[in-house]
């Protein structure tokens, strides 16, 4: 599985850094929400993937039964999915007010400092 | 940002308190099932945006009684007081503390600065994600 | 010793309140602390006489093996002795000086800050922290100069400061990291006991290089001597503290301290008694063809800093003493006549030598001790500066080799020194009265006080030179010695010898050159025309240079167009990532291709496609869609593979945030076609190719594992430790709590941004 998953992040990778690099920011806004989900899939995958095993324990035992997967990573990533929201909505909001104050979603418009 | 429909009005009445009880729910078992601080506070943040999207926005604001910005603040300050307690007893600041109860009927309580931290993080979502919401949706107005 | 310290940072901290309260009597009350280290310091005087080495030690990071330990030995305490006690005369000194400053309170701030960083720089033993606190001299050092803010001569002279002394504080830094690898310990007491092993290291070259780049730009030696002479720009005060008394003399104490590991070498000799000579020379040459008062100080100042120098590096036993002697009565001569020039400056107006001449009868008392101090600077019998020169000309005479150049510039600075001293002695007090600026009156207690102290304790060691010597001077030179005490001794009179014909010659030479003064500085007069080719001609070139070099990088890296900053950030990335691989080779992990499941590809094409779709589509709301659907495809990947929070937060705020984007979005115009389609495929291309590094990455990282998971130790501690049994969650709140608090200040941040944004803007259209 792990294979299929690296191809796709790669593909994901490839589509956010794309859509990055086109001129309208609202094209930007989608490529950072697949930037995120990109990386937090990157460590979720190099973590290592195990089926049907999550880090719970059952009651009055030590450990989960057999290999589970990796806690450390999903804790990472929980964070990480939270944090995402906040920043991409900042993000949102400060390209909004951007746009407002110059009156254009083409970012060559944005680049002097004095408008 | 009022959807007028009167099955989602219905549907948004009655489903608030059953979110906001489960969302409770979430975080009181966290620590032992999946849940916490973070999915609980989201539950309860998406609660009352659908309640914001049934009603509108004041009756929203007035349901709440407090500004969701207050909410962050005391969430942070929740949270940064949780770790108090260690720092009392001379261990690491966040150093776990755990208190048992034994409640009448065998049941056993357990209260914890780990449950407090993890109230502190509930808030901060909640208050983080209707901050923001609430705002912009009302800026579009 | 730390309290001791820390003490003065503390009494900085509170002094604009101090001196709120104490109005005028400020400088006095304040002045109490240094006395008060003076008489502790003065405390350890009995046991390091009697050759004993404290070291106090106080744990800071001990996981980094850095330590606040404090080393007190005759060299240390010689100087923390002349930090306080100078220190005392100039606080109290200030408060009066500085009377009319509106900013007099920021003052005591810095004076004291610094107070506590030299002490600190000279009593620390650990390295690390030695260097901590002689960049925070620097520091102040720069805040000080640039104390009258307003001025832009000052501004410019506080930046050239900083920047020679923090450039060699750099370099120090490197030396330091070096000295204490070849030493094999941070701390100096034991680094002092490795000389050997110091000196046949391969570092030794290149350590020894830094260091002195360090203590040289600090000590003002020639190439980077001309910052000291512009840094008289700050007020007088600190001119006589810093830049006669104490900091430069942090590069001398750098060199004094680390000679037992560092000197007797072949290249150290030759390295500082050249360097030391020869700014001893210019420096005096200088300061006899300036006339601003405060300048001809400061080169004069250049002058002593150049011979300690010379000294250290011949390194002999009298050189040694002598350094320590010249050391002592140059702290109270030249902290004298400094105080005597703020005198002239705020009794009289003069800042010049040439608006000075008959004031003896207008300033009885200053004029005195002036021409006091000046008799010890030109080495007159019986003052202490006769007894350091006589020393010093002897080390010159016996230095183990140069023997003929070094005697040649010391004898020629002699007499130079001589001619100065006379400029400072006699210039100002006698002949025809000079009509000066203002009015001139004797000054009040406060400013005396200094001049008085000092100067007369320069005929008290002069007289009785054993009085300094068993005092501090000899367990001083001891310290320098690696520990071993000196074999030479200081005396009024060593009996007629080369010296004392020397000293003669240059008396009769120096008052020669005084009485042809004018005539001198006419024939001078090319050295102008020349100094604008010297070192600070480099240093403008540099700075010049510097800022050229960022106005054209500015233009090419910063060119305000986004895309091009992350196509920047993309092709370094995977240009690095490509050549690392290249280098160390990348082995792609065992590719198990059994196990794929029919739905879990269907997912991930889904998850694919609706990315896919979100990039081509034109439309906005069938982006967001596509994000929506591409959004619970991960959620779902999650949950399939054993992620059940991490599955349910994501489901939640995929939610959200197509909430968000249908709010904000729509504001915003719809797509354009910017870019015609080359532009599309170059991006495309670097995309792809950023992507598939990704994918080598990923497969590369089950083979790359050097590590083992910390995973298993945190499931099994979860229920005995974290009496929870969902691992996440009490990863999350109990074993990494700090990280989690982070992230939650960092999300109340994201929305109090937002908030500020959408508010400011409800502002604006008021």
């Amino acid at each position: 599985m792990e294979i299929v998953m690296a191809l796709v992040i790669g593909f994901l990778y490839a589509a956010a850094l794309y859509m990055m690099l086109r001129r309208s920011i609202v094209k930007l806004v989608i490529g950072l929400v697949l930037l995120s989900n990109a990386a937090n899939l990157l460590i979720f995958t190099a973590a290592g993937l195990v089926r049907g095993a999550p880090p719970l324990i059952y009651p009055g035992d030590l450990v989960p039964p057999g290999v589970s997967a990796d806690p450390l990573a999903q804790a990472l990533i929980l964070t990480a999915i939270v944090i995402g929201f906040g920043v991409l909505a900042f993000a949102v909001v400060l390209i909004h007010r951007a746009y407002e104050v110059v009156g254009a979603d083409d970012m060559d418009k944005m680049k002097d400092t004095d408008t | 940002m009022n959807m007028h429909s009167l099955i989602l009005r219905t549907a948004g009445n009655f489903l608030l308190p059953l979110l906001l009880l489960f969302s409770v729910f979430l975080l009181l078992r966290g620590h032992d099932e999946p849940g916490g601080g973070f999915i609980a506070g989201l539950v309860a943040a998406g609660a009352i945006v659908l309640y914001v999207f049934s009603m509108d926005i004041a009756s929203a604001r007035r349901l709440l009684r407090v500004d969701p910005r207050d909410l962050l603040g005391a969430g942070m300050v929740i949270a940064v007081l949780s770790g108090a307690p260690a720092a009392f007893l001379g261990q690491p600041y966040f150093t776990a503390q755990w208190w048992e109860f034994g409640l009448p009927g065998g049941g056993e309580l357990k209260l914890s600065t780990v449950l407090i931290f993890d109230i502190g993080v509930y808030l901060v979502v909640v208050g983080a994600v209707l901050t923001i919401i609430l705002n912009l949706a009302e800026a579009e107005d | 010793m730390l309290y001791a310290i820390l003490s003065t940072f503390v009494l900085a901290a509170l002094a604009p309140w101090v001196h709120r309260l104490t109005g005028r009597y400020s400088g006095w009350v304040l002045a109490l602390l240094p006395a008060a280290l003076f008489l502790y310091f003065a405390s350890f005087l009995p046991a390091i006489n009697a050759g004993e080495v404290v070291i106090l030690v106080t744990p800071w990071m001990p996981g980094l093996d850095i330590q606040l330990s404090f080393l007190v030995d005759g060299l240390s305490l010689l100087f923390a002795l002349l930090i306080s006690g100078i220190g005392f005369f100039i606080v109290s000194y200030a408060g009066r000086y500085l009377e009319k400053s509106r900013d007099l309170g920021r003052f005591y701030v810095l004076i004291l800050s610094f107070m506590g960083s030299m002490l600190g720089l000279v009593l620390a033993d650990n390295l690390v922290a030695m260097f901590v606190f002689w960049e925070l001299t620097s520091v102040t050092s720069y805040l000080l100069i640039g104390y009258n803010h307003e001025d832009l001569k000052a501004r410019k002279a506080a930046l050239q400061g900083l920047i020679v002394t923090v450039g060699g504080g750099l370099a120090l830094l490197a030396g330091i990291v070096m000295l204490a690898i070849a030493g094999g310990s941070y701390e100096l007491s034991e680094i002092l006991n490795s000389g050997d092993a110091v000196r046949e290291h391969a570092l030794y070259l290149p350590l020894l290089i830094l260091i002195l780049l360090g203590a040289f730009t600090k000590s003002a030696q020639v190439p980077f001597h001309f910052w000291l002479p512009n840094a008289m720009a700050a007020p007088t005060p600190v001119s006589a503290y810093l830049h006669s008394a104490t900091m430069v003399k942090a590069g001398i104490y750098l060199l004094a301290r680390l000679n037992p590991s560092l000197g007797g070498t072949e290249v150290w000799f030759t390295v500082l008694a050249l360097f030391g000579a020869v700014t001893m020379f210019v420096g005096v040459f200088l300061s006899f063809r300036s006339t601003g008062i405060k300048s001809v100080l400061a080169y004069s100042t250049v002058m002593a800093l150049g011979m300690l120098t010379m000294l250290i590096g011949i390194g002999t036993e009298t050189a040694l003493l002598a350094a320590m002697a010249f050391l002592l009565a140059h702290s109270l001569y030249k902290g004298a006549l400094f105080l005597v020039a703020g005198i002239l400056d705020h009794e009289a107006g003069a800042k010049d030598f040439l608006q000075t001449g008959g004031l003896r009868a207008a300033l009885p008392v200053t004029s005195a001790f002036a021409i006091l101090a000046a008799l010890s600077m030109a080495g007159v019998l019986p003052l202490f500066g006769f007894v350091a020169k006589e020393l010093m000309l002897e080390s010159v005479l016996g230095a183990p080799g140069l023997v003929p150049l070094l005697a040649l510039l010391a004898i020629a600075s002699a007499i130079l020194g001589v001619g100065v001293a006379a400029i400072v002695g006699i210039r100002p007090w006698f002949g025809p009265r000079v009509e000066t600026p203002k009015t001139p009156h004797e000054a009040p207690p406060a400013l005396v006080a200094g001049p008085v102290v000092l100067a007369s304790l320069g005929l008290v060691f002069g007289l009785g030179p054993g009085l300094a010597e068993g005092g501090i001077l000899a367990a001083a030179a001891q310290a320098v010695n690696g520990g071993v005490p000196v074999d030479a001794y200081l005396a009024l009179w060593h009996g007629l010898n080369w010296p004392l014909a020397i000293s003669v010659l240059a008396l009769v030479a120096g008052l020669f050159l005084y009485s042809r003064w004018e005539r001198v500085r006419e024939l001078l007069a090319w050295v102008d025309t020349a100094s604008r080719y010297g070192p600070e001609r480099g240093y403008d070139k540099m700075m010049d240079g510097i800022i050229g070099f960022s106005d054209w990088q500015t233009r090419v890296l910063q060119n305000g167009y986004l895309r091009f900053y992350i196509m920047f950030i993309i092709v370094a990335t995977a240009l690095m990532v490509g050549v690392t691989a290249q280098i160390f080779g990348v082995s792609v992990g065992p590719l198990a291709i059994a196990d794929l499941r029919v739905y879990e590809m269907a997912i991930v094409a889904i998850m694919a496609l609706s990315a896919l779709f979100a990039v081509l589509t034109r439309s906005r709301l069938g982006a967001v869609a596509a994000l929506g659907s591409f959004g619970f495809t991960v959620a779902l990947i999650f949950v399939l593979f054993s992620a059940l929070d991490v599955g349910i937060t994501q489901i939640l705020v995929e939610t959200l945030t197509v909430i968000l984007l249908v709010l904000v979005l729509f504001r915003l115009p719809g797509f354009l076609g910017l870019s015609p389609w080359w532009v599309k495929l170059r991006d495309a291309t670097i995309a792809l190719a950023a992507g598939g590094m990704v994918t080598l990455l990923i497969l590369s990282t089950h083979s790359a594992r050097e590590f083992d998971s910390i995973a298993q130790e945190l499931i099994e501690w979860s229920v005995p430790e974290g009496y929870g049994r969902n691992v996440v969650n009490v990863i999350l709140v109990d074993f990494r709590t700090l990280d989690t608090l982070g992230e939650i200040f960092v999300l109340a941040l994201a929305a109090v941004g937002v908030y500020a944004m959408i508010r400011f803007r409800a502002e604006d259209r008021r």
